[in-house]
């Protein structure tokens, strides 16, 4: 449940849920993101989820913080939108010229690279959270052993489709944008589609991924 | 006839702006919309249009247009320095009042003047393909109409249905510039030590040059933060100001990322904002801390304002 409604500004609520970050406490970000979503309030001009705080911003027009706020600690949460996640299948191509970061990820982790492989293939990865860039899912939770920071010095240009790992996340550049997280290899999927008017990400907040080891032929073959 | 504007030059940042998009910040799609609602919306008004049409925001040196077609009517509002180029004859422009063209005439937005942004609004609509229910363009994430790029020489725009026949409306209005921006304390407002807030309240903060449609960063004195320079990603509105570790504020805007990492001080009141994209680099900030309540009221106030101009027209 929701702990503490902030305002954030004279034009947005900050809904804080907690301070750790973790599965159970995500989901009932989403679960109140997605509800209040199809619920359509009045006023609501965005609700933008992320680990642990729901921001929901309004139209000052139409509405206030008080009567919003008032509205958003009485809801009553209906039972049937929190069980609508998909599982979504990414596959993955771990090739040399992909995988940017393998090197340095064995040395970091102390893990050869079959083991990094073994240890984040074929199994289930929760979205937290999309965005930074359109449509960039942050998705958990990796093994303990997989975890590592950033790189010292981001890249200026991390390919689009790349997958990168950064401490208990796994993410898609879902564009060519600047980054810095520990690149393993890439996807031929389409993961953000800007030619779709409706639903242009493949995977939302809520949604469940699996990472399936592909071959370069099998990589071009999708292209 | 076939009607449409022929971009001689594009200008520094010419793009298409409307209202811009809603409820997408989820999937890390930014809003986007003209950076002063104020000014957009009076573009629109003077000319009859409805109040979100598409128009063309342009910032600092605007573009130079050729129009070829029947007559039409356009309105450029902001503080801007413009000439209407009719054959061999040069009309200086003035903001706020209607102007006809013909086939052949020019106009040449020079400048904005101490000011950052204007806006070109015509009595048509452009011929634009919307993206997620907007024109608005984001050149850093290429969202929005023109393939998400901004305007540049050699590109023709299509216009529709022109309504010409519109009596001449104009509006006796005057930009005022502000130096005084107020501000609701922000969500991490204790990470920042006594002497940050102090000098965060109390300093001269200047606009840097690397100001644009995402954010407006500001130098002048680095803001202590005693916590954590970083907190978890969640999501931002427009008028955040984030504190990155350098200690240098930046306010988000019309285009900021949809999730951020850096502590908030504290956020631009909503009455504020259309005034402070207009301050250029080099612009002096002083931060004032007022309660909920009163940004409530006094962006009520800015509304009223509004609605009264819209109403002289």
């Amino acid at each position: 449940m929701i702990k503490n409604i902030s305002n954030l500004g004279d034009a947005a609520l900050y809904c804080d849920f907690g301070n750790s970050i973790n599965k159970e406490l995500n989901t009932n970000v989403i679960r109140y993101f997605k509800d209040l979503k199809s619920k359509n309030i009045n006023g609501i001009t965005n609700i933008t989820p992320s680990y642990n705080k729901l921001i929901i911003s309004f139209d000052l027009k139409k509405t206030n913080y008080k009567d919003l706020k008032k509205i958003i600690e009485n809801i009553n949460l209906s039972e049937k939108i929190s069980n609508l996640s998909n599982k979504i299948e990414i596959p993955v191509c771990c090739q040399k010229t992909f995988a940017l970061d393998i090197e340095r990820l064995e040395e970091k982790l102390s893990i050869d690279r079959k083991m990094i492989y073994q240890n984040f293939f074929n199994k289930e990865y929760f979205c937290y959270m999309t965005g930074f860039i359109a449509g960039m899912p942050f998705l958990g939770d990796l093994d303990v052993n997989m975890r590592t920071t950033r790189l010292e010095t981001p890249r200026v240009k991390v390919p689009k489709g790349s997958i990168g790992l950064t401490e208990q996340f796994a993410n898609i550049y879902t564009f060519e944008s600047p980054g810095g997280w520990n690149i393993i290899g890439k996807t031929p999927l389409e993961i953000f589609d800007t030619s779709k008017n409706e639903k242009p990400n493949l995977i939302n907040p809520g949604d469940i991924v699996i990472f399936k080891e592909i071959s370069i032929n099998e990589y071009n073959e999708f292209k | 006839m076939n009607n449409f504007f022929e971009i001689l030059r594009g200008g520094i940042n010419t793009t298409f702006q409307d209202a811009g998009r809603t409820n997408l910040n989820h999937i890390g799609i930014p809003s986007s919309g003209a950076m002063d609602t104020r000014n957009f919306q009076l573009s629109n008004s003077i000319l009859g249009n409805k109040i979100n049409n598409p128009v063309i925001e342009f910032a600092y040196q605007g573009p130079l247009i050729k129009f070829h077609g029947d007559k039409i009517n356009f309105v450029i509002t902001g503080d801007v320095i413009f000439k209407i180029i009719k054959g061999k004859n040069e009309i200086t422009g003035i903001c706020y009042e209607t102007y006809s063209i013909e086939d052949g005439d020019i106009i040449d937005i020079i400048s904005t003047n101490k000011s950052v942004y204007g806006y070109l609004a015509i009595s048509g609509d452009f011929d634009l393909k919307l993206q997620w229910g907007s024109c608005s363009i984001n050149t850093k994430a290429n969202i929005g109409s023109n393939n998400g790029k901004k305007i540049i020489s050699g590109q023709n725009f299509n216009i529709l249905n022109i309504h010409s026949n519109q009596l001449k409306r104009k509006l006796n209005f005057v930009n005022t510039k502000i130096e005084k921006i107020r501000v609701i304390r922000g969500t991490n407002f204790n990470y920042f030590s006594d002497k940050g807030v102090k000098s965060f309240f109390n300093d001269d903060f200047f606009v840097s040059k690397l100001s644009d449609r995402m954010g407006m960063r500001l130098e002048g004195s680095k803001i202590e933060n005693v916590v954590e320079t970083n907190i978890r990603s969640e999501g931002l509105v427009k008028g955040v100001i984030q504190v990155p570790a350098d200690g240098n504020p930046i306010i988000m805007l019309s285009d900021h990322g949809t999730i951020g990492g850096y502590p908030k001080i504290g956020v631009v009141i909503s009455a504020d904002i259309d005034k402070l994209v207009q301050l250029s680099p080099g612009s002096k900030i002083k931060f004032q801390e007022i309660e909920l309540e009163d940004a409530e009221t006094l962006f009520k106030l800015y509304e009223l304002e509004t609605q009264n101009l819209i109403s002289q027209i």
